[in-house]
């Protein structure tokens, strides 16, 4: 088989493997839009409320699918010797992550289209104004989050300190980067940490496409893209099978 | 005839100011069972790992199937199969899905439901791997490893772990591999598994071989024959090259004072013997 026929092999496998483990189902798709829902009826009462917590879940989403998704699973594949045991075989490394990565990224984009048409159905939030930002932004921050969870990976001693790593990243980083309130009520303090941040750009960028909230999207796509290209080089830089 | 299946030249591998292998050389022949056999930490496992491509030689000359194992050329990957020390599986998928999958990757694959047979696994193929008991995962640690039809076969302590019964389905597996002409590499701190599987045995100690041959005839020259018996409920014992010898001289006397010779035995030393031997030997150098 071609490398291109064996990463989509690779992708195809990944998918079953995704849906045969509930937790990380769970943890990809169903926490995410927990928040969506018990957030919105608990405090957003006020539409323009919901103008911001519905491209903050969107960027937890793709958060969720891509860093924390891929930090875990990396660790936990090369903890158990899967890494290591594919690297004895003639699949190309670059197919093997592609569709590894590929996985991740159809998780981040279904969370992201789940997230805007729920924000419609049920909360009444217009569809997205400029879907093809919605796209470019959304695949972004894929790449960006996606290349920082491989980078995070190698930075994870084993596959039981995984969850602490993730979550000590994933937890304050929700926090101040506006995903359920505008990053703008925030302390200058911790306003300048989460600027400094890609999460907050990716959400000031899924809401200038989703609501036309304001925002310069330049300056967000510029930041993100940053992070994208400083996480591309340490993943691929510290790599390690084993 | 084709060239060896590997070959290896002063081989060396150095971690820092630790020399894991300090000059090592052999060669495997096509069809041949070859077993790499000494206690933890001799360099064995660092040795094969050069061969498999997983780490860069500090220095020497490596050769396997005709290539140089560190360029990790693909080529390579479809004509060996691994089997490492410790690995793990896919846990949400069954036997034959994991071996289906695998087997993408191979130009001219082995049927998978033939390979689980092949292994002893036929009953388990639709048991999730995570399900699996220690020596079912080794089995299908083996399987992984054949499914690509390979021409050599590294196997890294293949029996760790194993009960007797596991331990002789898998050296049953090993004899079928010989039989279909392949070549084996084997690393094992089992004396009795080297000695039950391999054609030739390359003792290592402390990153260096100490011994080569075939299992039988490793040993020190001067002792290879022992020659013991009781005599007043205490055992003695003569080691010679020649038993023919010197059993005729023990029994001649022994009738010419009109004794038995309680307890006779004439064995050769095990290669737990000459491996302990070799291995203490290395030790004074």
């Amino acid at each position: 088989m071609s490398p291109m026929a064996l990463a989509w092999q690779q992708f195809r496998f990944e998918r079953k493997l995704f849906w045969r483990n509930p937790s990380a189902a769970f943890f990809n798709f169903v926490l995410p839009l927990l928040l969506l829902v018990l957030t919105a009826t608990a405090f957003s009462t006020e539409s323009d409320e919901l103008e911001v917590l519905i491209p903050g879940i969107a960027g937890m989403g793709v958060l969720a699918t891509t860093f924390t998704a891929l930090s875990f699973n990396l660790t936990m594949l090369r903890d158990e010797g899967v890494l290591k045991r594919i690297r004895g075989t003639p699949m190309p490394a670059g197919a093997y992550l592609a569709g590894f990565i590929g996985s991740a990224t159809l998780n981040a984009v279904l969370q992201v289209a789940m997230v805007v048409t729920i924000g419609n159905l049920v909360y009444g939030v217009d569809w997205p104004q400029d879907p093809l930002l919605l796209i470019g932004f959304t695949l972004l921050g894929v790449v960006c989050f996606a290349a920082l969870g491989v980078a995070f990976s190698h930075a994870i001693p084993n596959e039981e300190s995984a969850p602490a790593y993730t979550n000590a990243i994933f937890l304050p980083l929700i926090f101040i980067s506006g995903v359920f309130y505008s990053a703008d009520d925030l302390p200058e303090a911790l306003k300048a940490i989460a600027e400094a941040l890609p999460l907050k750009h990716l959400i000031d960028g899924l809401s200038a496409a989703i609501v036309g909230g304001g925002g310069d999207t330049g300056t967000a796509a510029l930041v993100v893209a940053a992070w994208a290209a400083a996480g591309l080089f340490l993943a691929v830089r510290f790599f390690r099978w084993e | 005839m084709a060239a060896a299946a590997i070959e290896v030249r002063d081989l060396r591998k150095d971690y820092g100011p630790i020399e894991a292998v300090r000059g090592v050389s052999f060669e495997v022949e096509r069809g041949e069972v070859f077993g790499l056999l000494g206690p933890n930490g001799a360099g064995k496992t660092t040795t094969v790992e050069i061969l498999e491509g997983y780490r860069r030689r500090s220095a020497g000359e490596v050769s396997v199937l005709g290539h140089d194992p560190a360029e990790r050329d693909r080529e390579l990957h479809q004509r060996i199969g691994i089997v490492l020390q410790s690995c793990g599986f896919y846990p949400h998928v069954t036997v034959r899905e994991a071996v289906e999958h695998f087997a993408k990757a191979y130009d001219h694959p082995r049927d998978a439901g033939e390979t689980i047979d092949l292994v002893g696994l036929g009953e388990k193929a639709d048991a999730r791997t995570k399900s699996l008991s220690g020596g079912q995962r080794r089995r299908l640690d083996l399987a992984l490893a054949l499914v690509g039809d390979p021409e050599l076969i590294f196997l890294d302590e293949p029996t760790t772990g194993f009960d007797p019964a596991a331990r002789r389905t898998a050296w049953g597996v090993v004899r079928a591999l010989k039989e279909l002409g392949k070549t084996v590499l084997l690393t094992t701190h089992y004396l009795d598994e080297a000695q039950e599987l391999a054609d030739r045995v390359a003792i290592v100690k402390e990153g260096r071989i100490v011994a080569e041959g075939p299992p039988d005839q490793l040993g020190p020259g001067t002792s290879r024959y022992r020659v013991s018996y009781l005599s007043d409920g205490r055992r003695v014992e003569h080691q010679t090259d020649d038993p023919t010898e010197l059993l005729h001289r023990l029994t001649r006397d022994a009738l010419a004072r009109g004794e038995r010779l309680e307890g006779l035995e004439v064995t050769r030393p095990t290669l737990e013997e000459v491996y302990l031997e070799l291995t203490a030997e290395a030790d004074s150098i």
